[in-house]
């Protein structure tokens, strides 16, 4: 009797163990010329993968291999270039009209059109569809009622956006907006096809686009297969046969799997093995300025952070601050020194120049000065706060805290804080709990100087953290973007730029570089300013 | 037995509560997980508040925690915050970590127990001195140090192995990350099943077993070893469940997606419907694999019978 119950036993625990052990075999694809296929690595996106709701790299890698949109960022200067707009004309930097290039069908034959930016934009703005990147159509008309502040939506469609014909639509904005049409090679504005809409549960299990590549296949969580699309009609087709973004729980394992041949791509190198790439890899290691700037918050919406004189207590801090010292030390020199609040990406004549000036260059005498002349540190000691989960981000606040104490002569002057998670960090910072400075960082949308400046430091604006408010600033901002001249603009954001650095509204530390490594089988790797590798002109050899 | 069955799985049922409710007010504590889905800019206010409705987040925690038992009853895990649901995860995740946990009692079973044999059935001797030494630097060692030392020396010096998993991660890719996983445990099992097998050495009923003229074979495999195994089978039994949740260093080193890699996944996202999903059937396997080898005790020594 009691016998046949274990036989029972037993058969349950054979049965597990059988479906346990189901497997599949995988290959790597392969062969080598131009239809060679390269690994690379990935992480899992933390959205699901639509073009309006993917905020991070990860996902935007994929968006870029398999998404073009009217404009497209050029990968080495990052100027703005037409790509599927035919032209984009405006006569008041309002109201725009956008012609379509003819002869661009999406991977499933469908033809993109008008209408196929108009409805994408449209879900992509639309409150019930939850998308993270709903602020970007901001400055449509009709945003209001698709979108509101609180409460359901009042429209299903932006009344700003109209299709005209097959190829033509016309867009107006609330206001004044001259360099809008710079900002459509966001991967957020890409067309989408009708059946994105019709079937979106299978359209997200295997994404489909009008780029370079199309989505083979889509395990989520581990692995993407993407391929070429020979039937591309662009001008950057792919060099190579396709692209398996393999996702990795550590880019420790990543970087080891490179090392031993498994991987050809790696565009993240973790900083422990920084000391050893250069005798790993030699020249293929890629190490360049992208367009992410680290900085400094402080909290204006404390009292005791925002009193008159203060911003010499914040330039004073500023200039305590060995930048050049922690980015050869801690970060073996993949973040280069700031010397403003945009990125060299941008170029000079996109507004990038050395604006901070001597704020942004270490002199502990002259600090010590402006922090005195400034009321000194409130409280006589102040934290600076991180998540302590991701990013190693405690040992460059303990190196810039511990500057700023020697530069002080003081040991109490700042101390690191740590909160444990990135999420648990951003909800204070984003509902004003900060008690003394913070870790901000942001990496840019688009190559444009209003991207560094109007969403951070503009009165109210949606990542302006630090409530910092200043009226010159903001009517500067707007002056610049009603500019029609490109130059002009520019000249004008950077007026405003001096407005931010006169008042100190956040200090600048470093701008963040984009590094990669690759193996021997492939060449022409390189990142583009987002740091993404620029994966259809890579060769298999 | 049946009743014994009966009453066993009854008392899983205020466990499992306690256990899904302590975990829900943990990942609770945490904060809130929609501001960390916007990565370094704020949400808007309007698409934060309509998540949170969609997650669930926007009620109190009593009310989340009902909603989600509720819902777990209709086999509805949630839905991740990449859009997955967590049984699709979950699906992915288990099949790879059950794999892993084979491997890793294989090795226990065979390697630890047999040793264990032998060093117990050699006391003193030179080769279970050399054993003994080596548990002991198995045990003081911690794992992620073995595994990084064996994915480097077999992975990338000599390319014996591929240093990450794939995707699928067969049972031949698992072997190496399965010794890591096992190591310790398996120092464990060798140790005691050494002294077990010692102890029971100079039992009256090995004796009997001896004088009445058995075999050499015989005395040790039905006789000494049956009764010796009683504690190394609980220990073995217990592990199934640490080795599935503790899997976090190993998977992560050798890339494998299971379910240490989910969990991890989902406390840094701080995605409580993924780590309480997760985190509930660990608890059920750990009961489960529990109430096995209290039934094994009774296979091994039928002196043990359950009323």
């Amino acid at each position: 009797m009691r016998g046949a119950t274990h036989a029972k036993w037993a058969a349950l625990a054979v049965a597990v163990a059988l479906t346990a052990t189901a497997c599949g075999g995988g290959d790597d694809g392969g062969g080598g010329g131009a239809d060679g296929i390269v690994s690379s690595s990935w992480g899992d996106p933390q959205n699901p993968l639509e073009p309006a709701n993917t905020n991070e790299v990860q996902g935007g890698k994929v968006l870029s291999m398999i998404f073009r949109g009217l404009k497209q960022y050029d990968p080495k200067t990052g100027e703005a270039l037409n790509m599927l707009a035919e032209n984009i004309e405006t006569t008041d930097s309002t109201n725009f009209t956008i012609v379509v290039k003819d002869g661009w069908t999406f991977s499933n034959g469908e033809k993109v059109t008008a209408k196929s930016f108009v409805d994408a934009w449209n879900y992509g703005a639309h409150l019930k569809n939850n998308q993270k990147n709903a602020s970007f159509f901001g400055q449509i008309e009709g945003y209001d009622q698709v979108h509101p502040e609180s409460g359901e939506a009042t429209a299903e469609t932006m009344s700003g956006l109209k299709v005209v014909n097959d190829t033509t639509f016309t867009v107006k904005l609330t206001q004044k907006f001259s360099t809008w049409p710079e900002t459509l090679g966001y991967a957020a504005f890409a067309p989408l096809p009708s059946t994105f809409f019709s079937d979106h549960d299978a359209w997200l299990s295997k994404p489909v686009g009008n780029g370079p590549y199309t989505v083979d296949s889509y395990a989520k969580g581990s692995q993407m297969e993407l391929k070429r699309w020979d039937g591309y009609p662009g001008n950057d087709k792919a060099q190579n046969g396709g692209v398996t973004l393999k996702v990795y729980t550590d880019n420790n394992t990543a970087y080891t799997d490179l090392t031993a041949g498994n991987l050809d791509l790696v565009d993240d190198v973790p900083a422990s093995q920084l000391k050893n790439v250069q005798a790993d890899l030699g020249d293929r290691y890629i190490n360049t300025p992208a367009g992410i700037i680290q900085t400094l918050g402080f909290p204006f919406y404390d009292p005791a952070w925002n009193k008159p004189g203060q911003e010499k207590l914040r330039q004073g801090l500023s200039m305590a601050i060995n930048r050049q010292q922690i980015t050869e030390t801690i970060f073996q020199k993949t973040r280069t020194p700031a010397v403003d609040w945009t990125s060299p990406v941008l170029g000079e004549e996109g507004g990038f120049s050395e604006l901070c000036g001597d704020f942004c260059e270490y002199n502990a005498d002259e600090a010590k000065k402006l922090v005195a002349e400034g009321g000194g540190i409130p409280g006589g000691t102040m934290t600076i706060s991180y998540n302590a989960d991701t990013g190693s981000h405690k040992e460059w606040v303990d190196a810039v805290c511990n500057s700023i104490n020697n530069a002080l002569g003081n040991n109490r002057a700042c101390v690191g804080n740590p909160i444990g998670t990135f999420a648990d960090f951003r909800s204070q910072v984003s509902t004003q709990k900060m008690k003394g400075p913070f870790r901000a960082g942001w990496q840019m949308d688009y190559p444009l100087i209003q991207n560094f400046l109007q969403p951070l430091y503009y009165t109210n604006a949606s990542s302006n953290d630090g409530k910092w408010s200043n009226q010159d600033f903001d009517r500067l901002v707007n002056q610049a973007n009603a500019e029609s001249d490109t130059a002009k603009a520019v000249e004008t954001f950077q007026q405003a730029e001096e407005v931010l650095r006169d008042d100190m509204g956040a200090i600048p530390l470093w701008y963040q570089n984009g590094s990669a490594g690759y193996s021997e089988r492939i060449s022409d790797v390189t990142l583009n300013p987002f740091s993404v590798p620029v994966y259809n002109e890579i060769k298999v050899s | 037995m049946g009743r014994y069955v009966i009453r066993r799985l009854l008392q899983m049922i205020p466990v499992f509560i306690g256990a899904t409710l302590l975990i829900f007010l943990m990942v609770n504590v945490m904060g809130d997980p929609i501001a960390g889905l916007c990565g370094d800019r704020a949400c808007d206010p309007a698409t934060a508040a309509q998540l949170e409705k969609e997650f669930g987040l926007d009620k109190p925690v009593w009310q989340q925690y009902l909603i989600y038992m509720g819902n777990l009853f209709t086999g509805d895990f949630g839905t991740a915050f990449n859009g997955q649901p967590v049984t699709e995860l979950m699906a992915s995740a288990f099949p790879v970590t059950i794999r892993l946990t084979i491997v890793a009692i294989l090795f226990e079973i065979v390697i630890g127990i047999s040793l264990g044999v032998l060093t117990g059935l050699k006391r003193g001797r030179p080769v279970d001195t050399t054993v003994l030494l080596l548990t002991l630097v198995v045990l003081s060692v911690p794992t992620f140090v073995t595994g990084l030392l064996l994915q480097l020396l077999l992975g990338v010096e000599w390319g014996w192995i591929k240093p990450a998993v794939s995707s699928d991660a067969p049972f031949n890719e698992l072997i190496v990350p399965g010794l890591v996983l096992a190591s310790v445990s398996l120092a464990y099992v060798t140790r005691l099943t050494r002294t077990s097998i010692a102890e029971n050495k100079r039992a009256d009923y090995v004796r009997t077993a001896v004088a009445k003229g058995l075999p050499r074979q015989r005395v040790i495999t039905r006789h000494l070893l049956r009764n010796s195994l009683i504690p190394v089978v609980t220990f073995i039994g217990a592990d199934i469940g640490a080795l599935m949740g503790g899997a976090i260093v190993t998977e992560r080193i050798f890339n494998i997606h299971g379910v240490g890699y989910q969990l991890y996944q989902g406390i840094v996202r701080q995605n409580t419907q993924t780590v309480v999903g997760f985190v509930t059937v660990l608890v059920i396997v750990f009961l489960v694999a529990n109430l096995l080898v209290d039934l094994l005790y009774a296979v091994l020594d039928p002196r043990i019978r359950y009323a």
